[in-house]
């Protein structure tokens, strides 16, 4: 055996080895894709359930507690996926992105806002030269079903707008029916024009049906070039559960050490309290390590959440519980 | 042997949001008969169960003070009919817990079922003894209309097992409120019994939760908190001035025992309560 130069090599990083030289393969064809998802061994659906549920009990307290809040902060994709969404709403969101706790300056910001992409311009002139970055669905989210076309011209306009990242769902009626090319295709196509922008790819777990499922599409997503996978739309009757992150999370570790290529992970829709959030962050830190945990590679999409995580930052300074309308609502 | 079986003994559990959990801690402690028999396990409730019953007081507050004065006051006649139905279970548990005589027993249960009538009656007279129409110099009406002050914790009476339970508690209810009840740490058994029977008597969930442990730990929590909006003291006098100094942090309403009947006045039922007073316009 030839030991690969590494890159990660630390005690915290879970054993996770990611190799300088390999790539990511080409693929050529539906046929090359259909050999690569087949040799990936099937999921143990009761072990990755059980394994979840296990890791959900882990208590984290004070210090520790207080940092996976901060942390958990500056991982949150402010969202607002509404039809009732306004300007005035995109405003104050971003605001509150930018300074998630306006009497504290050691609140870190959030990671992104979330908007549709009739909002992204909004979003950009508000948020300016700020860290937060403008995140947009796009790809006639939440269903996509529309020609590939319009969804190329959906994530056109995003991206000339100032979106720095693109949130695209797949095809599932594709993948279920077993055209795995389309899906395929489509992420490419879609991942062309992002250009700079970040590509996250929306599995939609919860119609995916098995946890089989989950894995290969997050193989497809990754070779098609995304950045992040992410768990869901929020709009589906399933979002994300610690089960199917655990799968995606595996599916992430197995890809960077076969190609070299870190992949972020979105967990989204559902997850509300801190609670929920730090049970996040534990199976992160065990199932691929300590390089994940940071906004460049896991992400919450939420709206609720973050002002949960400021109640739980101040109790924790305070010492007593909080009033939870101590935070704007939007 | 046939006719022998096993003791179902019974664990008193809290009641939070409808439902009757053990405590988050594991934890639970022995209650004792006045004349110091063992009476049963009862939950021992830490810092965690309070803050899930406030959620949860807070999350059905609306609701109750959002349904009519009429239908509170069914809700709370219910709750006599459930604990009359019930009365002997409840007298013998006042026997038990404050070493009285089954007679004056009888007669502590029977006084407080007439209080659970007589504040199911309350509900929908508050409105026209403690508001009114005020005089104004103008074209105008101007209310003054009582409304409910929130969630309020109410630390009960450590000595009276049942009559200070039902003051305490439903006087805050009555006006619309919803409370989270430290119970008499030494004698909880009755009220803990009133709380199974609130659950068959249509509240919704999360109107009376009931915390069952140690006042010492668990008062300065509740006083602490900021998402509660009144403190009934009657239960901690000795803690009092400590524990109004907590409260004052989020500026809560404060009762506080000072040797008074509070019972044989309107004084509970005021305790709980704001004004909130309307201008009108007259003739339009």
């Amino acid at each position: 055996m030839t030991t690969v130069p590494l890159r990660i090599v630390r005690e915290t990083d879970r054993g996770v080895r990611i190799p300088l030289a390999a790539t990511v393969p080409t693929v050529e064809s539906e046929a090359q894709l259909r050999a690569l998802l087949a040799s990936l061994s099937g999921v143990d659906a009761v072990g990755a359930e059980a394994r979840a549920a296990r890791l959900a009990t882990r208590s984290i307290k004070k210090s520790t507690k207080l940092a996976a809040i901060n942390l958990a902060i500056s991982m949150v994709d402010l969202t607002t996926l509404e039809g009732a969404d306004t300007p005035g709403r995109v405003s104050s969101l971003c605001t509150k992105a930018m300074r998630p706790d306006p009497r504290d300056a050691s609140v870190p910001h959030a990671a992104a806002v979330c908007v549709y992409p009739d909002l992204v311009a909004h979003a950009r002139a508000v948020l300016a030269d700020s860290p937060v970055k403008v995140a947009s669905v796009a790809t006639a989210f939440p269903s996509g079903r529309a020609s590939l076309h319009v969804k190329l011209l959906d994530v056109t306009e995003a991206v000339a707008a100032g979106a720095d990242e693109i949130d695209m769902v797949i095809d599932r009626g594709a993948f279920l029916s077993g055209r795995i090319g389309q899906v395929f295709d489509e992420i490419v196509a879609v991942r062309e024009v992002c250009g700079a922008a970040h590509l996250k790819v929306i599995l939609e777990t919860g119609e995916l049906v098995t946890y089989d499922n989950v894995r290969r599409a997050s193989w497809i997503a990754m070779l098609g070039g995304a950045d992040f996978i992410k768990t869901s739309t929020g709009k589906a009757a399933v979002s994300a559960t610690g089960s199917t992150a655990l799968v995606m999370l595996e599916a992430v570790r197995d890809f960077a050490e076969q190609t070299g290529r870190v992949v972020g992970v979105k967990v989204a829709g559902g997850i509300r309290t801190t609670k929920d959030a730090i049970r996040y962050l534990v199976l992160v830190n065990e199932t691929v390590g300590a390089t994940w945990l940071s906004p460049d590679y896991f992400r919450f999409g939420a709206s609720s959440l973050l002002n949960d995580l400021l109640m739980q930052r101040l109790k924790q300074h305070r010492g007593a519980y909080v009033r939870p309308d101590e935070f704007s609502g939007d | 042997m046939s006719d022998r079986r096993l003791d179902v003994r019974k664990t008193y559990k809290l009641l939070i949001n409808g439902a009757f959990p053990r405590s988050e801690s594991g934890r639970s402690y022995e209650v004792a008969s006045a004349k110091g028999a063992f009476l049963g396990n009862v939950a021992l409730g830490s810092r965690k169960d309070v803050r899930d019953a406030v959620v949860a007081a807070r999350a059905a507050q609306t609701k109750w003070w959002g349904a009519t004065a009429y239908n509170r006051g069914q809700v709370l006649y219910r709750l006599a009919e459930m604990a009359e139905s019930r009365r002997d279970e409840l007298a013998e548990h006042v026997t038990l817990a404050e070493g009285v005589s089954a007679k004056s027993a009888q007669v502590v249960v029977s006084r407080a079922i007439d209080r659970v009538v007589w504040y199911a009656g309350w509900t929908d007279k508050i409105a026209q003894v403690m508001g009114g129409t005020n005089p104004v110099a103008g074209p105008f009406f101007n209310f003054s209309v009582p409304v409910a002050s929130g969630v309020v914790a109410v630390i009960v009476d450590q000595n009276s097992s049942l009559g200070g339970f039902v003051d305490a508690v439903l006087a805050p209810v009555c006006a619309g409120n919803t409370v989270v009840v430290l119970a008499s740490e030494r004698r909880p058994i009755p009220a803990v019994l009133l709380g199974e029977m609130t659950a068959t008597s249509d509240f919704p969930p999360g109107v009376i939760n009931i915390i069952t442990g140690r006042t010492s730990e668990l008062a300065p929590v509740l006083a602490a908190h900021e998402d509660v909006d009144g403190l009934d003291l009657t239960g901690a006098p000795e803690e009092a001035n400590e524990l109004a100094l907590l409260a004052a942090g989020s500026i809560k309403r404060v009762l506080r025992p000072d040797g008074r009947d509070l019972d044989a006045s309107l004084r509970r039922l005021r305790a709980f309560i704001e004004t909130s007073t309307v201008w009108h316009t007259i003739g339009q």
